[in-house]
């Protein structure tokens, strides 16, 4: 940089105000070879080097997950991971999030985000055949938390259904620290023939580039940087100035851009195709031109526009939604067009293909911008975490439900939890999702612990999407493990084996050692888990600064996990299905209350860590529970999680429409060894043994249901106790040996009426 | 037999009608811009949001080239199936009586219902059977999935259709989420050629997908119509 500035440039005050620090913008004059950049230079790295595009405080840590794998067909990188699943098939598939939109415009947040996500999907030419969600709110009590609820649901149910993909799953829980900036994680899967899959890499100098979609307007502009790479303020404050930067969707336009798409793919008339997100043109067209280490000119005249007299940074930052970029043959561009026409979507030729590596923005063939590609999209300066473990409880205790402890009675306790807004039934929110278009789902929610999507040779592919923040703002190694373990049990419930994995990790400011320290262990936990199951990384995203006035959110890797099963027809179930059956455990019982949904009930400050996972014996009891699934021995699996065997339990009966008896046997729990909270006085009463084996929490343990020649064969693989048996309409639990007696008797009805409050959430 | 199944832009449910029209017969898609129906002997108008459903449902998809053929071919007495979002194109084309108004409950939902089969000498109930299990209620399972499936008419034409025996299908008791008048769930017009319902026959094809088959009855019904024309 020289000492004068010209005054028609923009200062540094502009880049810091567009997210960069000084040392960032000292970076970008002397990539540009000494001069100050102009003002759609600047707005072009200050998006690309923002920490929403260039990862730049975690991509050290994403380079410790393992990414390969004997199924893996398209690892981290472009649009969309993919992974083998046989009959000549590929599934491609990604978690993102749109945390920061959704918490300032809950309905369009949630639904543009189910647009990207669908964008990477077809993208790499996979069709889409599934969506999932994650939700995370503050506490169901606060009223923010239900608008925020209401309209995240209706925007994804909006843009979902209107489209025809189906919502076969997903997650909500309901904690404080989520209160000012709640979590919209969206899932999406897509089919491909094995060898259709395009890649977004730009090539041979001379091709054209055609955008095509929607028209762009001056909606979403900032969305990447100042939305999505800084924290949120107060509530209310500043969120009002924010809407603007929230994108608007139209799934009729996407549906239309989908089709198209697919078609053009189809037609083999792409060489590379690459959707607009974050960032607009920007990082579409960047992105494409470093992945191919070509240049690119592009002109910002042939945009169509929505509003004419926009400005060249404008257009070339805009965040208008259902966009598309590709890049095609000069031959071909005619036939491209005409695709478009006749799915009325908009294309046209903006730019080609050129043999320098610079991005040049031109205006009516005048040049407004330039930049070298790999300055722009692949030299932002990466950073070190400086992570270190708090002293102090980062996070306050949850507030206590009244008039319960862990004397009160068992009865008492479990419809408790069953009505807590983070166990109820989730159907009043899954049916206002469309889950049966496309005839493909086999298991949809409230069906099975995973969803099942069947495919044209018979086999399946299932699905789950998991974290419990709680647990991994305990414990970020061990509540990670956790959450991917959980997926895995979700999928071993199906008969499905793990093929890929895909995350979203969800976590406040990562300049903050405390922050740093929950994503270095998380991401450590996160690695290890997957290493175990075999179960890469294909695909992910990172989504920081989830902190508002009040703190930050608890760490928030949610897992998104797909698998395979040979025989859709043997997919297992969720419900008790057969009066008679025999009920029982299966896998290692090391249940604790630490972290637990009961604790949270009473108010319990989180322990500082969780039980160790012994990851080879949950291993070996997900391979057993799967392969007598698979082999149609079982008439029910359902993993123990939240609210531990007694919820479990509720749940296989109120599922199945069937009840249970149920003998809990002296002697049976091993207590984990349980971390002491960090104020052992705010404990008022030690918890009895049998609280915790009702209703503690540990990963790999699953209660199933059969008949009894096939439970005493799984025994034979693994530790099983028979606990009971299914029939009646009532859930009757007692404690065996020297001290029996009846724990809890719970009618049908009871439990039902208890399990359907979240209802009260949606009038 | 040959079903033409018409895809908008916007169409969700086509290639799920495609498949289960093609478990009874062929069945082939019919692109909104062309006006040949493909020697078609039935037309299923499927679900979706036919283009976008933006203005009002299905009154920008009535004015299709293909919906003007459909007309046509519904005036001259061809069987034409419209499901959920078909259903609304058909009203909308005047083909159908009655509207579509928004859920009672405002919200999209989707469920798996219970159906009364009201009648059962209509082209498109013919192959309905009382159901053993049911005591001989004649009862279908199917799901339904809108957000604007209440049917209303005014008190006028209610009369003339109750009295005309148009009412087709009605929500069993308690299934009737939307506030459908009457608990009417799906309804044929006066020349009982033109049947328009709110669930989703075409998913309840298999019970691996649907949890039932019952909706392939319909499908049954239309190819048993259709061959009973051919041989008279």
């Amino acid at each position: 940089m020289t000492g004068t500035h010209d005054p028609t440039l923009p200062s540094l005050e502009d880049a810091l105000a567009l997210g960069l620090t000084r040392a960032e913008y000292e970076l970008v004059c002397e990539k540009q070879g000494g001069r100050a950049p102009n003002q759609i230079e600047l707005a072009m790295y200050s998006l690309l080097w923002s920490e929403h595009c260039a990862y730049k405080h975690s991509r050290k840590l994403l380079r410790t997950l393992p990414t390969e794998g004997e199924h893996v067909v398209m690892g981290p990188g472009e649009n969309a991971g993919a992974v083998d699943v046989g009959g000549g098939l590929v599934c491609a598939f990604k978690v993102e999030s749109h945390n920061h939109p959704s918490a300032v415009e809950p309905f369009q947040g949630a639904a543009t985000g189910v647009g990207g996500i669908l964008r990477d999907i077809f993208a790499v030419g996979a069709r889409p055949i599934a969506v999932l969600d994650s939700l995370r709110f503050g506490e169901s009590s606060s009223p923010r938390s239900r608008y925020l609820l209401d309209g995240a649901v209706a925007g994804i149910g909006h843009y979902g259904n209107s489209i025809g993909v189906p919502t076969v799953g997903g997650e909500l829980y309901f904690e404080a620290p989520y209160e000012h900036n709640c979590l919209v994680n969206v899932m999406a899967l897509g089919l491909a023939a094995r060898g259709r899959l395009v890649r977004s890499a730009a090539s041979g100098p001379g091709n054209a580039l055609v955008l095509f979609g929607a028209a762009t307007g001056r909606d979403g502009i900032g969305g990447a940087s100042v939305l999505a790479s800084a924290e949120l303020g107060e509530q209310g404050e500043g969120e009002q100035d924010k809407r603007p930067t929230v994108q608007v969707g139209d799934p009729f336009e996407e549906k239309k851009l989908m089709e198209c798409s697919l078609e053009l793919l189809d037609r083999g008339l792409l060489v590379a195709l690459q959707d607009l997100g974050a960032a607009g043109l920007t990082s579409s067209a960047g992105e494409m031109a470093s992945k191919g280490g070509v240049g690119l000119d592009l002109d910002v005249a042939k945009v169509p526009l929505r509003e004419p007299d926009m400005e060249p940074f404008e257009v070339m930052v805009s965040e208008s939604q259902e966009r598309m970029l590709c890049v095609v043959e000069p031959a071909n561009v005619e036939a491209v067009i005409e695709l478009c026409q006749k799915w009325e979507v908009g294309g046209a030729a903006i730019g080609e293909v050129t043999a320098g590596g610079q991005l040049r923005v031109l205006r009516d063939g005048e040049l407004v911008g330039e930049m070298p590609v790999a300055a722009l999209v692949d030299e932002c300066p990466l950073y070190d975490l400086d992570p270190r473990k708090p002293e102090e409880p980062i996070y306050p205790p949850p507030p206590a439900a009244a008039e319960l402890s862990y004397a009160s009675p068992p009865r008492e306790l479990l419809l408790a939890l069953l009505s807590c807004a983070n166990l109820c039934s989730r159907r009043p929110l899954f049916e206002q999702y469309d889950s049966i278009v496309q005839s493909r789902t086999v298991r949809g929610p409230e069906q099975a612990d995973a969803a099942v999507l069947v495919l044209a040779d018979a086999s399946a592919l299932a699905v789950s999407i998991d974290c419990n923040g709680r647990r991994v703002a305990a414990d970020p190694y061990t509540g990670t493990v956790a959450a991917v373990l959980e997926c895995a049990a979700n999928l071993a419930c199906v008969g499905a084996e793990p093929l890929g994995t895909t995350n979203n990790l969800n976590f406040a400011n990562p300049e903050k050692p405390h922050v740093a320290w929950q994503m270095t262990e998380s991401v450590r936990g996160l690695g290890d888990a997957c290493r175990a199951l075999r179960a890469p990384i294909v695909g992910g995203n990172v989504s920081l600064y989830n902190e508002g006035a009040t703190g930050p959110i608890y760490p928030t890797p949610v897992i998104g996990m797909v698998g395979r099963l040979p025989d859709a027809r043997r997919a297992g179930r969720l419900g008790f299905a057969f009066p008679g059956d025999e009920i029982a455990l299966v896998g290692p019982l090391r249940h604790s209350l630490a972290a637990s949904e009961l604790a949270k009930l009473l108010g319990e400050p989180l322990p500082d860590g969780l039980p160790e996972i012994d990851l080879e014996a949950v291993g070996a009891a997900q391979l057993a529970v799967r392969e007598a699934v698979r082999a149609g021995a079982l008439s029910s699996a359902h993993d123990v999680a939240e609210g531990g065997v007694a919820v479990a339990l509720a749940e296989c009966c109120l599922i199945g429409g069937l009840g249970a008896q149920v003998e809990l046997p002296e002697g049976l729990w091993e207590p984990a060894p349980l971390p002491l909270p960090p104020d052992p006085a705010s404990r008022d009463a030690v918890p009895p043994l049998l609280t915790a084996a009702l209703f503690g929490e540990g990963s790999g343990s699953f209660l199933v249901s059969g008949d009894a020649a096939a439970v005493r064969a799984l025994g034979e693989r693994v530790a099983v106790l028979s606990i009971g048996r299914v029939g009646d309409d009532v859930l009757s639990i007692v404690e065996g040996g020297a001290l029996a007696g009846t724990m809890l008797t719970l009618t049908l009805d009871e439990l039902a009426d208890a399990y359907a409050s979240l209802a009260e959430l949606f009038s | 037999m040959k079903f033409g199944v018409l895809q908008f832009p916007g169409s969700c449910d086509e290639v799920d009608a495609l498949h289960a029209a093609g478990k009874v017969g062929e069945a082939q898609l019919i692109w909104h811009g062309d006006r040949d129906l493909k020697g078609a002997d039935a037309i299923v108008v499927p679900g979706g949001f036919s283009y976008g459903d933006y203005l009002r449902a299905g009154a920008i998809a009535r004015f299709s080239p293909a919906m003007e053929s459909v007309i046509e071919f519904a005036h001259e007495g061809g069987l034409v199936l419209g499901i959920c979002n078909g259903f609304q194109v058909l009203c909308e084309a005047r083909l159908l009586p009655g509207a579509l108004l928004a859920n009672a409950n405002l919200r999209f939902t989707s469920r798996l219902l219970e159906l009364d089969v009201v009648r059962t000498d209509t082209a498109f109930t013919r192959a309905c059977a009382p159901d053993s299990a049911q005591a001989g209620r004649l009862m279908l399972r199917i799901p339904a999935k809108h957000a604007w499936g209440r049917y209303y008419a005014d008190a006028e034409t209610l009369a003339a259709i109750e009295g005309a025996g148009q009412v087709v299908l009605r929500y069993a008791p308690g299934q009737n989420f939307n506030g459908s008048l009457h608990d009417i769930a799906g309804v044929r017009n006066e020349h009982g050629n033109v049947f328009g319902l709110m669930p989703h026959p075409e998913h309840a094809v298999e019970e691996l997908t649907g949890g039932s088959c019952d909706g392939l009855r319909i499908f049954e019904s239309m190819r048993s119509a259709v061959e009973a024309t051919a041989l008279a």
